[in-house]
């Protein structure tokens, strides 16, 4: 759905995007994280055919970007960081407007900034002026014109970065059921946890390179090493490390508990659990430390 | 999910007439979107809408009551006609005071929405660039020019009431298309303008490119308009609607996506802008492969420009020519009399005269060099900023004083083979010199309106200024030193041999 090759774009001197050889399939949300200036924009922007690659290539919803820009435009919905209301203007003629553009019938336009607003809790507020909008209700008005021709394509820039717990809670939903309907979907973000949440694959740009790629739980392992667990006693244990140290790595330990590294947990666990009870240590809890995203992508930020 | 496509009832039409037709009333359709919506959003901002009410409705009224009250006064003095001239005058001005407000809507709606970011979001539609841009023009021209038509009309009926004032109707077809034109005009320009700035700061003061020579374009028209030579206006207009064509062509090149997006800060490195100039004019390949031998280089950048020169080439001269003739013309028209012309004692004071005049020895060669290098410059600089008129002009200039000196010689019954003795020498060398050079910085002048495909327009503008400094210093300025060289040394001695086998 979308699919770039070596994709590269030089301004001047500048480098700005650098080989970046993506797919992301429908059904499927790609979280492109990198910091300030590491080419998500520029990477988006050729996404859309809004600027052409100085080299490689590239496809969306099956159109080059280059020779058919604009059925690519036509297939893909675009949250832009600068959402680009018109505060004039009230909320239900910002989306007719835009319905307009993307030649959508004049009653079906109506009917869909209808129930897409109602989703978002937006309806009542379409008739006063986008000026009288807080922030969030500004962004959710230019998600739902970002959904209004329905496109099988969506890249959202910040989706929820204005937006209050619940609005945020309900705009992932909504991403996670436009995942549900087969849409293709680029999230950048620098919201790690959020993009924890909804990516099925993440890659990390720097610099213009995709310098790490891969699931959540793949980049984790690849990057932070094994799965961190931690098993908790019902009293205190002496010299039980130096036992379990020949089956996991022992990572730190207390009085009554250890964490451990093992690169294959649902082998190892059971093991250790067995011999635990043989040696009558009461186990009351084997849980997974949680390593969190904003881990992988500080060390593959600092490390590049 | 919808497209945004050409109607397959469009694409399929087998006329390629009736598919035109049906192209332009679907771009213009999808264009009068952008319009609709500026439009409403320009009638809902009373900071436009009251500077234009009052110059639709007020100032006519204020041009009708004063443009009676000195008709009146001027008939006390039996000068009538400073009254029949200042009607039709006043008709333009009220006519362009509205029109005025294209310039400042144009800016606003580009460089406004470059700078609020609103820009992005509707690039991101399958609009295309032609259809973007013909919307946001109809929405800087339409409602200025409605207050315009407006504005006229009030002031017609005023003067109607007051002094039964009637307009030819030839005049009212003149003020419509003038008005008309200049608000398309200073919009096109704006469009160029806003397309370069970032923010509506940079764009209003990169509009003086527009507002000078517009002002300059009133005064001329009040200056026809109160001589009463209202045909000359035809001319003016035909004037307007080229330099209209050809903003409208810079326009729609520049007014793409990429260019509109691409910059995002308005930057000045004018290190960094020598250094990638400098670059340009060396013109050194990278990859050691491709490197090439002194002459290959100079056969592939400087002398391989010469075919790639001959439009401008002929234009160049096609005007001298032009020049020459009226030169001839003028000469024929305004003859000098015989006795202020000494053409005694000539051969005597021949040499006197060149040395007077410093064209003698290494430093005459010098002066010579300097003066045509001088001339060039300066039609080249004037050439930047008038898309390369300004190089044919001083191009011209010499040949029209040629044409009248050569006349003025045979009637007053010199052998003009004097003169050709004393032209064509150096001129061997020094016409093809002047006629590159004059190509060249005609080529840099006209560069912004059509860069290459794959360039900005300052991109564009900075190849054409490499290839034109190149061309400049590895042929003219060597061809400039040769001429010169002849004219001092070689030239004097023909003449003077000629003389005196005469």
């Amino acid at each position: 759905m979308i699919e770039t090759n070596g994709l590269t774009k030089q301004f001047d001197d500048l480098l700005a995007v650098d080989s970046v050889t993506l797919q992301v399939e429908p059904g499927e949300v790609l979280a492109l994280l990198g910091p300030n200036g590491a080419g998500k924009t520029t990477t988006v922007r050729m996404l859309t055919s809004i600027l052409k690659p100085t080299a490689g290539s590239a496809s969306v919803a099956g159109y080059d970007v280059v020779k058919h820009a604009q059925q690519v435009r036509a297939h893909v919905g675009i949250l832009t960081e600068a959402h680009g209301l018109y505060l004039r203007q009230a909320g239900r003629e910002y989306l007719d407007f835009y319905g307009a553009l993307y030649g959508i019938e004049a009653g079906q336009r109506a009917r869909r900034a209808e129930r897409l607003t109602e989703r978002f809790g937006l309806l009542e507020a379409l008739d006063r002026r986008i000026g009288e909008y807080s922030k969030g209700m500004r962004q959710k008005l230019a998600l739902v014109r970002a959904l209004l021709h329905d496109p099988p394509v969506l890249l959202l820039d910040e989706p929820t970065s204005a937006m209050d717990p619940h609005s945020a809670r309900q705009v992932r939903d909504a991403i996670k059921d436009l995942r549900g309907d087969g849409r293709c979907i680029i999230l950048t973000t620098h919201n790690l946890n959020e993009a924890e949440e909804l990516a099925d694959r993440i890659a990390i740009i720097r610099k213009g390179t995709i310098v790490a790629r891969g699931t959540p739980l793949e980049l984790k392992a690849r990057l932070l090493g094994p799965p961190l667990l931690e098993v908790r006693f019902g009293g205190e244990v002496n010299g039980l490390v130096e036992n379990m140290a020949d089956l996991v790595e022992i990572d730190s330990h207390g009085h009554n508990w250890v964490r451990y590294r093992t690169p294959e947990p649902s082998r190892t666990n059971p093991i250790l659990i067995k011999q635990l009870a043989a040696e009558g240590v009461d186990v009351v809890t084997l849980s997974e430390v949680s390593q969190s995203l904003e881990e992988v992508y500080l060390r593959v930020v600092n490390e590049n | 999910m919808q497209t945004m496509l050409t109607p397959t009832s469009i694409e399929e039409t087998r006329s390629p007439f009736v598919r035109w037709l049906l192209l332009t009333r679907w771009n213009l359709a999808r264009a009068l979107i952008i319009t609709r919506r500026e439009v409403t959003d320009m009638l809902r901002d009373w900071r436009i809408l009251a500077p234009i009410f009052i110059l639709t409705v007020v100032f006519p009224f204020i041009a009708n009551w004063g443009a009676g009250r000195i008709v009146n006064y001027v008939e006390q003095f039996e000068a009538a006609i400073i009254g029949e001239r200042l009607i039709p005058f006043l008709l333009l001005v009220v006519g362009f005071f509205p029109i005025s407000f294209s310039l400042i809507i144009a800016l606003e709606s580009f460089a406004g929405e470059k700078e609020r970011r609103s820009l992005e979001p509707l690039l991101d539609t399958p609009l295309t660039d032609l259809q973007l841009y013909i919307g946001k023009i109809l929405a800087s021209v339409v409602p200025p020019l409605a207050a315009s038509a407006l504005g006229i009309t009030v002031y017609l009926v005023g003067v109607f009431i007051s002094v039964d004032y009637r307009p030819p109707l030839i005049l009212l077809v003149q003020v419509f298309s003038l008005t008309a034109m200049q608000a398309i005009l200073m919009v096109a320009g704006a469009v160029v303008v806003s397309s370069q700035a970032t923010s509506v700061r940079a764009a209003n003061l990169l509009a003086s490119f527009i507002i000078i020579p517009v002002a300059f374009l009133i005064q001329l028209e009040a200056f026809i308009m109160f001589l009463a030579a209202y045909s000359v206006l035809w001319w003016v207009l035909l004037g307007i609607v080229v330099i209209t064509v050809v903003l409208l062509r810079m326009g729609v090149r520049s007014f793409n996506r990429e260019e509109l997006l691409g910059r995002d800060i308005d930057e000045l490195d004018l290190y960094k802008g020598m250094r990638r100039l400098g670059a340009m004019i060396v013109a050194k390949r990278d990859d050691p492969a491709q490197r090439r031998s002194p002459w290959a280089w100079y056969r592939d950048e400087v002398l391989a420009q010469v075919p790639r020169l001959w439009m401008p080439a002929l234009l160049t001269l096609v005007s001298m020519g032009i020049s020459l003739v009226v030169g001839i013309q003028y000469a024929e028209q305004f003859p000098i009399p015989e006795e202020m012309v000494a053409v005694e004692d000539w051969e005597e004071q021949f040499p006197t005269l060149l040395g007077e005049a410093g064209l003698t020895g290494v430093g005459g060669v010098v002066r010579v060099v300097f003066q045509n290098a001088r001339a060039i410059l300066i039609g080249g600089g004037l050439g930047m900023f008038t898309l390369g008129i300004g190089m044919v002009l001083v191009a011209m200039l010499p040949f029209g004083i040629i044409g009248f000196v050569f006349a003025q010689v045979s009637t007053l019954g010199i052998d003009p083979s004097l003169l050709y003795a004393a032209l064509i020498p150096h001129s061997i060398i020094e016409i093809p010199a002047i006629l590159l050079a004059s190509a060249a910085f005609i080529r840099l002048g006209a560069s912004v309106i059509a860069p290459p495909p794959d360039k900005t327009i300052g991109q564009g503008w900075m190849v054409a200024l490499a290839d034109t400094i190149r061309l400049s210093v590895g042929l003219v300025l060597p061809l400039f030193i040769i001429a010169a060289v002849i004219e001092v040394f070689i030239t004097p001695q023909i003449v003077l041999s000629q003389a005196a086998g005469l």
